[in-house]
């Protein structure tokens, strides 16, 4: 799939496949299509062919109701496989109505309310928040569907005069950058400009995304990658975070 | 009909020619789609026709949101939707208000209504402002990111009805606790009614806080603030009876 094209919204749960991965799919990794391009790469880079993500489509957070149903049906499809599973998703607006779910299912899930939370790190996000708490965060994904999401996701483009009602509090947009990517930095300060806000750039690698999936997949009793010290690469890395203002 | 021949129609259409009946199928219409200029000129008509203004709110505009509640919940209408007509109301109110004034229309009750600490997210609230004045309530709305002092002090100022509170986040939404547990130790806490909402809230967490009532949506709000107002005059009117 190619992320820059978009994700439809259309398909309630889709799937998509590593190369390597149709020989031994036993562990299944419940993702928010947010998150589907990050863990690929940390797949990748780790050679967890053993993980097939299951993806639900981002365009749930405007229903977050509906998440957790999404996220049951997935895992009763993986469950029937006999799978293991991993719910890589925050609590999303959920009001703790997933993890009741994943409680009961006995599954395992990111830490932190939301993606932004646990790119950045619980305590680093709580300091965005104490720094100016009118903070409009785009993650990668978000800056790549930025028109798609955020400006016709909320129907700026027909009803601009609703743009007040969204954004009126907001002061700043900062890009919590999951790749040091120019040309994603430059869209995302094109993004601040569209919506009148102050930008600021943050590094923050996958943050708590690849520790969780680091952390699940120790636990895994598949032979392929007992005793493997994952690699979280850059992508996971929390060096070299870089500020700027504009 | 074309999406062409459509459009001219609508561009067409006087409003001024239509019965009072297709009129306010018209505004409903107009208000679903977030016609904002049109609502103002339906409301404008059905006044000069002599409609009363609490009239004009109950019967069309107050029913209009209703229809766009229900099929908010009911997933056919977004929230950029939900948004269009509310703020086509807001045009509507902005004429009806001074009338309404005018007329002295008793208030049915009063509401203290802010967003949480830490949270500047307003569309719910204000969407429930609107609700709540629509149904005759006295709104007192105290914005975003509110301590719990400002609360406290809306309370004594203003000796509300009701107090509600709003967040959007999961992260924001247990200061609800923070402020009822602090107007228990002020031991104001039964002085008043508590509604909460907001997205990520449920029904178990509006409990769980010890709120009176959790508020799924605007027009739910409405429902429950009107049944608890009556609730409560009913007691203390048998109290003193």
């Amino acid at each position: 799939m190619d992320f820059d094209q978009g994700i439809s919204g259309t398909t309630p749960v889709s799937n998509s496949v590593l190369p390597g991965e149709r020989e031994k799919p036993s562990t299944v990794v419940i993702a928010c299509s947010a998150l589907m391009k990050e863990i690929h790469e940390l797949s990748r880079a780790n050679g967890w062919n053993h993980i097939r993500v299951e993806c639900i489509p981002a365009e749930l957070h405007s229903r977050p109701e509906k998440i957790p149903g999404a996220v049951k049906a997935a895992i009763d499809k993986a469950r029937n496989r006999g799978s293991q599973i991993f719910v890589a998703y925050g609590d999303c607006g959920t009001g703790g109505r997933l993890d009741v779910l994943l409680k009961a299912e006995g599954v395992e899930r990111i830490p932190g309310a939301h993606c932004y939370e646990f790119f950045s790190g619980k305590d680093q996000f709580a300091r965005f928040g104490e720094e100016e708490i009118g903070t409009f965060y785009l993650t990668d994904f978000l800056v790549r569907h930025f028109d798609r999401l955020v400006i016709r996701g909320l129907g700026l483009h027909e009803k601009p005069e609703l743009e007040p009602l969204y954004f009126g509090h907001y002061r700043k947009l900062l890009y919590l950058a999951q790749t040091d990517d120019p040309m994603l930095k430059k869209r995302a300060m094109a993004a601040a400009e569209r919506l009148g806000l102050v930008y600021e750039y943050h590094y923050s690698g996958c943050g708590g995304l690849g520790d969780s999936l680091v952390s699940f997949n120790r636990k895994l009793v598949t032979g392929s990658n007992r005793g493997r010290l994952p690699d979280t690469g850059g992508m996971n890395s929390r060096q070299g975070s870089e500020q700027q203002e504009v | 009909m074309s999406n062409v021949e459509e459009l001219q129609y609508e561009e067409e259409l006087d409003l001024s020619t239509l019965t009072d009946d297709e009129l306010v199928e018209q505004m409903f219409d107009d208000m679903y789609n977030g016609l904002h200029d049109e609502l103002i000129e339906g409301t404008d008509i059905l006044l000069e026709r002599g409609w009363a203004a609490d009239k004009v709110l109950n019967d069309v505009l107050v029913a209009g949101m209703a229809i766009v509640g229900a099929d908010f919940r009911d997933g056919i209408l977004f929230v950029p939707e939900v948004l269009s007509a509310a703020n086509a109301m807001k045009g509507a109110m902005a004429v009806l208000r001074p009338l309404l004034a005018e007329t002295g229309v008793e208030s049915i009750g009063k509401i203290v209504i802010g967003t949480v600490k830490g949270d500047i997210h307003d569309i719910g609230k204000n969407l429930v402002s609107m609700m709540m004045e629509g149904a005759g309530f006295e709104v007192i709305d105290i914005g975003i990111n509110n301590p719990v002092e400002n609360y406290l002090e809306a309370l004594e100022k203003h000796k509300p009805d009701i107090l509600g509170m709003s967040a959007l986040l999961t992260t924001t939404m247990p200061y609800m606790k923070v402020v009822i547990d602090t107007m228990k130790e002020k031991g104001i806490r039964d002085d008043y009614i508590v509604l909460v909402g907001g997205a990520p809230l449920n029904e178990e967490f509006g409990e769980a806080v010890g709120a009176d009532g959790y508020c799924r949506d605007a027009a739910i709000a409405v429902d429950i603030a009107k049944s608890l107002v009556a609730e409560r005059r009913g007691m203390a009117q048998a109290a003193f009876g």
